[in-house]
């Protein structure tokens, strides 16, 4: 019997039909829409009417925008730069057989997996004026007086970047494990067979080796510093005095504590068109590695 | 002389484990000074000076009182439901749209391979405005579905799904094609068990994403029957958000599930990273 079903022109679409329905339904048509809402005044009450670019213009000339615009950006030059380098050093310190080593990289896994709105409540709970963090600072001497870590202007964007970088750490070194466990041992023994030291081993092979690792790393943690949003909501609920509003934040506030889902839909798009940057870079990794 | 060389030997290593146990005070010492805050009695005093880890009289009672006052039990059959049928679907639509994709020459192959990708960077902060008004529209405001939908297929899935595909030797499934098996059949009885590792990352990476999933659900629940974990957690913080106490052994009571869901898919995480997974 010749084989029908498999030269039937329509099957490689009946398989796709599923995925293509919920694809369609909840990512490319909200996409489109939500550019078409950016251009109205859409409040999910009265009919969207068309306001042209105004939305844009007032976006341009609200000052919470930049503010906002200003902590993610901030967020990304700090947050990043910690997210790509620090990791590497942990890989390197757990990449060893020794006994426990599977225990020390599931624990310093194990915020990763904490969803955020927890891992915010953690920390929420050791920045508190009284609690465990400064205990330890005032004991050590770094400090005589308390921090205050959430309440202050000053600090609380800071303090919130360190329970983002708390959140990915282990995600990232898993990464940059998989990266080293890939780098030919040999290059090792030569080094220390020419007594070079283990600082310079790090900078002349390990790092070099590791480019695309770390070049993933930097581009993935800066989607996900650009998308901060949890940490801030529960802890300091983008105050004091709008210091932690970040641009998510400010797209679900606009949208959905103020209802100007026009405006919001507007930030919404300038925050697509940052994180594309980032994502075409991505997308070239990914074809690298796998094609 | 052999005192020396053995004292070259140990000392890197006992650096390497003091170094190790630094680390551990920053990643695991917050959760442990969390449930030590759970287990303290109503008359321990949590901000004692300096502190307390070990609490005097260890009891689960803040535990009692967090079930009395909400329903934390609704929360995890939500969470364990919500998370059971997205990752369910999203492995189901993701592995069946990428078996074309990955191994079959048809019109348009190349355009629906380039629209998926792009649709792989449209953050979820621009789509959650039409998407709300679309689930209100459908009447999903307050249901599983409402939750389950926007997660129901990734793009990201069918990309991670098209890549396992890819690695199979098509010899495999050429034999199958001569003899006369349905390219379902082929899906389901020969390639699907040959790309199970890749299956169960793609399921561990999405039941990750779901189960700590707030902003969604926050938008789309507010009747605290159907709220999830992360929005219990939030609701007790804000209800309770003077005691401590209650608010600790709500957390650590939403983190055992994970925990436990970590221990025995370890290794997947692992393979997932090395496959390039993205989280959420």
């Amino acid at each position: 019997m010749k084989t029908t079903s498999a030269t039937n022109p329509l099957i490689p679409y009946l398989f796709i039909i599923p995925a293509a329905i919920v694809v369609s339904t909840f990512v490319l048509y909200p996409a489109l829409k939500a550019i078409y809402l950016s251009f109205t005044n859409f409040n999910m009450i009265s009919e969207a009417g068309f306001v042209g670019f105004a939305n844009y213009i007032n976006v341009w000339r609200d000052p919470f925008f930049w503010a906002a615009l200003k902590n993610t950006l901030l967020y990304m030059l700090i947050v990043v730069p910690v997210l790509v380098i620090a990791p590497i050093f942990l890989a390197a310190l757990v990449n060893k057989q020794i006994p426990g080593i599977a225990l020390f990289r599931a624990a310093i896994y194990l915020p990763v997996i904490t969803s955020l709105v927890i891992s915010g409540l953690i920390w929420k709970w050791v920045y508190e004026e009284k609690g465990i963090l400064n205990f330890f600072l005032i004991a050590t001497g770094i400090t005589d007086t308390p921090v205050a870590f959430l309440t202050d202007p000053a600090n609380a964007l800071f303090s919130v970047m360190a329970v983002t970088i708390w959140s990915g750490m282990g995600y990232y070194m898993v990464i940059y494990l998989a990266g080293l466990q890939s780098i030919p041992r040999h290059l090792y023994e030569v080094a220390e067979v020419e007594g070079v030291s283990k600082f310079k081993q790090m900078l002349y092979i390990t790092i070099p080796l590791l480019r695309p690792s770390i070049a993933v790393v930097t581009v993935m943690s800066s989607i996900a510093a650009m998308k901060v949003f949890e940490e801030v909501y529960i802890m300091t609920q983008g105050g004091p005095m709008d210091s932690t509003k970040t641009l998510v934040y400010a797209i679900y506030e606009s949208a959905f504590t103020e209802f100007e889902m026009g405006y919001a839909s507007a930030i919404g798009v300038i925050l697509f068109l940052l994180t594309l940057i980032f994502s075409l870079i991505n997308l070239k990794f990914l074809g690298e590695k796998k094609t | 002389m052999k005192n020396n060389i053995q004292f070259s030997r140990i000392a890197p290593l006992v650096l390497r484990y003091v170094a190790i146990l630094l680390v551990l005070c920053f990643t695991v010492g917050p959760f442990l000074w969390l449930l030590a805050t759970a287990l303290k009695s109503p008359t321990e005093n949590i901000f004692a000076y300096p502190p307390v880890f070990i609490p005097a009289q260890p009891t689960l009672d803040n535990f009692f009182r967090v079930f009395d006052s909400q329903p934390f039990f609704t929360y995890l059959k939500n969470s364990l439901i919500v998370a059971a049928l997205s990752v369910t679907l999203n492995l189901f639509f993701a592995s069946l749209a990428a078996y074309p994709l990955a191994r079959m020459q048809f019109k348009g192959r190349n355009f629906i391979f380039g629209v998926l990708l792009a649709s792989m960077m449209i953050p979820f902060q621009l789509l959650m405005i039409p998407v709300y008004e679309l689930a209100i529209t459908l009447g999903l405001q307050n249901s599983y579905l409402g939750l389950v939908l926007p997660h129901a297929c990734t793009a990201f899935g069918i990309f991670f799904m098209r890549q396992a595909f890819l690695s199979i030797p098509s010899a495999i499934e050429e034999a199958a094609i001569m003899d006369g098996v349905s390219r379902i059949k082929i899906w389901w009885y020969v390639l699907l068990p040959l790309v199970k590792p890749s299956l169960a990352t793609l399921a561990v990476f999405s039941f990750i994403a779901v189960w700590g999933d707030f902003l969604w659900p926050l938008i789309i629940i507010d009747q605290p029957h159907l709220f999830t974990l992360p929005l219990g957690v939030n609701r007790l913080s804000s209800t309770f958000s003077l005691d401590w106490r209650l608010v600790a052994a709500g957390a650590i009571f939403s983190i055992i599930p994970i925990l436990i869901f970590f221990t025995f898919t370890q290794r997947f995480f692992i393979e997932g990273a090395m496959k390039g997974a993205v989280k959420g």
